[in-house]
């Protein structure tokens, strides 16, 4: 930070990585790709590359745990040692432990938790690169991972963050742009409900550049629903394929 | 607590809510009565003592010499950690941080960072070497509600407290030297949080409307009226217009504290 080598923004007012500042990176989805797990779901957005795995509903162990009147939705966000620039120890830090929480808190309304009384639901999401933006990729992704192992749902839960970059407000920052940038607006939506589940910041924006920031980052979740629906509805039609074969 | 207590205790907070009242008889935009006492623990390099109703937090800070971050060779390192003790709640256990004592820290720590309430480059010693570090511990001493708000201003109450030893460099060696500068501490950041109760925000929720909420919302804002930080908690949801509506109500609250509260 301590000198402006380079501007994350051209003077054409394209990014880093070309994009304009409301593009989303490239997103590529696939669902049902871990054999073992109820649901599963990889995402690859930029150069993240994100896996979530479902286990449930199951009994919960440690038996106390367990709610009469409600699932247990668990989460565990978790980095690969060889995620990032430099190697990062296995053992969960503060950031995964906060973001396994936020992560958690926004797939939550999402589920019909009191369908299934007294189990519990786990939620694995293994970061295997990241570049930016992983808490809300790994929200997109478990999201899927949920609809694969066919738990009820209200709606998926599309998550994309939005921030302020050489006094630009940009969606989707990458990891450059989140680390040098202003501010970082991540936010998690379910669309047919208008309804905000993840919200956070960090940075320095005013009331007026906030409020345009979330909107676009709102913005944002709405493509990455369509998205979703069509990776979904493509994972189902070639399950009709094989069917008919 | 046992979910019929709950949803008992929901019920007749939702019908006050909904008049606009609290059971404390506060209005939903009230905070309970704030009281700061700075310089609490001799033995610290700052401290302050903050009670919000009966929520009580100490936060002591400590200063040390130690390495930087290898991307930010010429910042000091500043370091939050939060204890919810034992002895402030019946639902606090001992053993180490769980994730809400985890996230209280990473919030109230946003907050101060963000805003860049400490220059930390005054406190780069060597550049690459050495750098002072500088500990804040929150100790939640009283668990009635709204812990970040009371913890986010005992923080930075016990930082614009906190002095620093003097030095002078001697062959490569830190000499400490007699006498204390005060810490550079430039911003004033403040935490407001609101409980979202079916489709309306309360502001500083105590502990039974905690138990009850959809939502939790925490604007964190700097002197200048900017937005520094902000955290979405528990497993609700909120609308785009309550968050506005919100970080609206969070700037009037923030002046209303800085008037009463000098720091």
């Amino acid at each position: 930070m301590s000198q402006k080598t380079e501007k994350l923004i051209d003077k054409k007012g394209l990014r880093l990585d070309g994009r304009k500042p409301e593009e989303l990176r490239s997103i590529k989805f696939e669902i049902g790709i871990l054999p073992n797990a109820n649901g599963s779901a990889y995402i690859q957005q930029g150069k993240n590359k994100i896996l979530a795995a479902i286990y449930g509903p199951k009994e919960l162990h440690p038996k106390h745990l367990a709610r009469p009147d409600r699932t247990v939705l668990r989460t565990r966000y978790h980095m690969a040692p060889f995620s990032v620039e430099e190697r990062k120890s296995p053992a969960p830090s503060r950031r995964d432990i906060e973001l396994s929480k936020v992560i958690r808190e926004a797939l939550e309304p999402s589920v019909f938790l009191e369908y299934y009384p007294r189990t519990g639901i786990d939620v694995f999401i293994e970061v295997l690169q990241a570049d930016g933006g992983t808490r809300c990729a790994s929200i997109t992704a478990a999201s899927l991972a949920l609809a694969d192992a066919g738990i009820p749902m209200r709606d998926l839960v599309a998550a994309c963050a939005a921030g302020k970059v050489d006094s630009t407000i940009v969606l989707d920052l990458m990891g450059t742009e989140d680390k040098k940038g202003g501010a970082d607006v991540p936010v998690a939506l379910m669309p047919n409900f208008d309804a905000v589940t993840l919200l956070q910041m960090d940075g320095i924006l005013s009331l007026e550049e906030f409020e345009k920031t979330v909107n676009l980052a709102l913005k944002g979740c709405r493509e990455i629903y369509t998205l979703q629906k069509e990776a979904l509805k493509a994972k189902y039609l070639n399950v009709e394929k094989e069917v008919e074969e | 607590m046992s979910s019929i207590i709950i949803q008992v205790k929901r019920k007749k907070i939702e019908e006050l809510v909904e008049k606009g009242k609290r059971l404390d008889d506060r209005s939903i935009t009230d905070y309970r009565e704030m009281k700061v006492e700075q310089g609490v623990i001799e033995n610290a390099e700052g401290s302050a003592r903050v009670l919000l109703g009966k929520t009580e937090v100490i936060v002591g800070t400590k200063i040390e010499i130690g390495k930087p971050f290898p991307d930010t060779p010429d910042e000091g390192v500043l370091t939050v950690n939060a204890e919810l003790v034992p002895l402030a709640s019946p639902t606090f256990e001992p053993g180490p941080p769980r994730e809400d004592a985890i996230e209280l820290a990473r919030v109230v720590d946003r907050g101060i960072r963000e805003s860049k309430a400490i220059d930390l480059k005054k406190l780069c010693v060597k550049p690459g070497k050495k750098v002072f570090v500088v500990f804040v511990d929150v100790y939640v001493l009283n668990h009635d509600g709204n812990l970040i708000d009371a913890s986010a201003l005992a923080a930075i109450a016990a930082l614009l407290n906190t002095k620093m030893f003097k030095y002078e460099i001697e062959e490569d060696e830190v000499k400490i030297k007699p006498g204390y500068t005060p810490l550079p501490v430039g911003k004033r950041p403040i935490a407001i949080t609101f409980a979202k109760i079916n489709d309306k925000l309360i502001v500083d929720p105590g502990l039974e409307e905690e138990q009850v909420m959809d939502a939790r919302l925490t604007i964190t804002i700097d002197d200048n009226g900017n937005i520094c930080a902000i955290q979405k908690g528990d497993s609700g949801y909120l609308t785009l217009k309550e968050i506005l509506e919100a970080t609206k109500i969070a700037m009037e609250k923030v002046k209303e504290i800085h008037k009463e509260i000098k720091l």
